[in-house]
């Protein structure tokens, strides 16, 4: 059955063509990913546990437990715990991207993703904007309790929504390096174990839970490192009045050098598996 | 028929190991093409490649006349693919899994819904549908996989062992479907360990073992690469086999297999005038048969004849106990 050639010409292939996927294109691919993670997130609040009970217990046991013993009324603990709260559990929040994806890796959901023609960076950029809204669910349980026990916001709505979206970027930052941890342990119930271990001493070494003059010369120093102090002291100049300017701008640097170091290296470690 | 799928000298290495040694495979428009091998022989890397998930140390890849090296994304638009790595979400339900390749796929609206209501009722999964996939049987989960990939109507189809552990009443629907889709100008090749399988799906089969092709052809081919016949001879009065067996003994100069029941006779041959000669003496001793047959080799025989060893038994991998 060899049909005439010149009958019916096949269509031109252009052997250089090369369909490529726009930047519009590939932000679209990345809502919808987005908005299946909400999606399963409403599906499954089970998943939202951790969001939601991880604020409400630290500010239960930490107020009423040690507020007294901390600074000599609970109270006053209140007011500055708050703030650093919102830091910490937005770091225990961001954790979930990196598990997220790497459930996603193992169960066989990223290559049915892969095999279609979407953007590559879509599963990437679907899980980090779908995780925004577990930092917020986090932010608004803790604020919403901690207004319920009397805490104020001593300064402006203005600076304390300053203060909440602040707190989202830094979420932002740090889910990179739980996408990093997601992609290089190998089974996705091995990324909160890793997790826990970066973020405990970035959360228990700084000014949340307690003045770092009270404590050994060692962690003082270390509690001045950590950048997360400085972002502390900036919500907290934010929601209850204190110094802003300079916490902020080291709170930035940092933010930055995380994005320039961290992202580019869990892009990478994402990339590898995504080829 | 032109050709559809075209993969020419692929080799990849994982580190020191390599799992595929320059194979070649070539699909016909609206054929099925059977990748026969047992675990491990590289058909699942083959298929990755083939549908852009892995790139391949050296070789080409064309499909639908697309360099799927240079233009994934173009084929990816062309491209079906259902393999236990390639998954739909657990915790979505079947028809929301549906729904966001559409989406993802940019279907307006109206054309997402439409479709997955459509593969929701083709795959008998419409009450299933709207529960969550953690739920549904292997069966229905190798349906709504099955489905996931066709949302898309794509051209070419992979499916990467669709029916290893399924019951042989799941596996009869899923054969089904591939015929159908195949009739309707489906280009599919599927992997499979299931003799039958090939068998009963493929135009032909291409046979891999460590990484190479070792047998190409239609079943028919295949087994007729093989040479030899099996002559089966069961005698109406089982009292009778000895006198069968010294017949064929005579004939073929060799004694033949007894079966373990005792029942039947089988021998291999190659002798195109045995059975008649076999009817006429069986004939003159009255000696009626319920059974008297030249058989080509099933795929067993040819896979074993190509490799030297049986292809592995389905039920061993599924059951270590």
């Amino acid at each position: 059955m060899s049909a005439p050639t010149l009958a019916a010409p096949a269509p031109a292939l252009n052997p250089e063509a090369r369909r490529r996927i726009g930047v519009f294109e590939g932000l679209g691919h990345s809502l919808t990913l987005a908005k299946r993670n909400l999606r399963y997130v409403a599906r499954t609040p089970a998943t939202l546990i951790d969001t939601v009970i991880q604020p409400v217990l630290f500010l239960l046991v930490f107020v009423f437990l040690f507020g007294g013993a901390i600074s000599g009324g609970w109270q006053d603990y209140l007011q500055t715990l708050v703030p650093g709260l919102m830091v910490q559990i937005t770091m225990y929040a961001s954790m979930g991207t990196g598990m997220a994806l790497s459930t996603d890796i193992s169960k066989g959901v990223f290559d049915r993703f892969r095999s279609l023609p979407i953007a590559r960076s879509a599963p990437l950029v679907g899980a980090v904007l779908g995780d925004i809204i577990r930092y917020v669910v986090a932010v608004t349980v803790l604020l919403l309790l901690a207004f319920a026990l009397g805490f104020r916001i001593q300064t402006d709505p203005l600076s304390a929504l300053l203060a909440c979206v602040l707190v989202i970027v830094f979420g932002l930052t740090l889910c990179w390096l739980s996408v990093l941890v997601g992609m290089v342990v190998a089974s996705p119930q091995a990324v909160p174990g890793v997790a826990t271990a970066v973020i405990l001493p970035l959360t228990f070494g700084s000014n949340i839970f307690a003045d770092p003059q009270t404590m050994p010369h060692w962690l003082e120093v270390w509690t001045g490192i950590n950048p997360v102090s400085y972002f502390v002291d900036t919500v907290r100049g934010l929601m209850i009045g204190g110094p802003v300017a300079e916490p902020l701008a080291v709170s930035l640097v940092a933010v930055a050098v995380c994005h320039a170091v961290l992202l580019p290296i869990a892009v990478r470690a994402y990339l590898r598996k995504v080829r | 028929m032109d050709t559809c799928i075209q993969a020419v000298g692929l080799v990849k290495r994982f580190g020191g190991t390599t799992a595929l040694d320059g194979v070649d495979l070539e699909v016909p428009t609206g054929s099925i093409l059977g990748v026969l091998g047992p675990n491990g022989a590289g058909k699942t890397t083959a298929v990755r490649i083939l549908a852009t998930l892995s790139w391949p140390d050296e070789g080409s890849v064309r499909v639908a006349g697309h360099d799927a090296l240079r233009d994934p994304v173009t084929v990816r638009g062309l491209i079906g693919l259902t393999g236990q790595y390639a998954s739909v979400d657990e915790e979505l339900t079947g028809r929301e899994n549906l729904e966001l390749i559409g989406q993802l796929l940019r279907m307006p609206s109206r054309e997402w819904r439409a479709r997955a209501r459509e593969l929701v009722e083709r795959f008998d999964l419409v009450e299933a549908g709207n529960r969550p996939v953690k739920t549904y049987s292997g069966g229905m989960r190798r349906r709504i996989d099955l489905a996931a990939s066709l949302v898309g109507r794509p051209r070419v189809l992979y499916l990467d062992e669709p029916t290893t552990g399924l019951d042989p009443r799941s596996r009869g629907d899923l054969w089904r479907i591939v015929r159908e889709l195949a009739d309707d100008g489906t280009t599919v090749l599927l992997t499979t360990q299931y003799l039958e399988e090939a068998d009963e799906l493929a135009d032909r089969i291409t046979v891999i073992d460590h990484g190479r092709v070792v047998a190409e052809g239609s079943p028919q081919e295949l087994k007729r690469t093989t040479g030899s016949q099996t002559l089966h001879v069961r005698p109406v009065d089982s009292a009778d086999i000895d006198r069968v067996a010294g017949l064929v003994t005579d004939l073929l100069g060799s004694r033949p297999v007894l079966s373990s029941d005792g029942t039947t006779i089988t021998a291999p041959t190659d002798d195109p005038v045995l059975l008649s000669s076999l009817v006429r003496s069986l004939d003159q001793r009255a000696i009626a048969t319920d059974e008297l047959a030249l058989r080509l080799p099933s795929l067993d025989d040819v896979f074993f004849s190509l490799t030297g060893r049986p292809l592995p038994d389905h039920t061993t991998e599924e059951s270590p106990a």
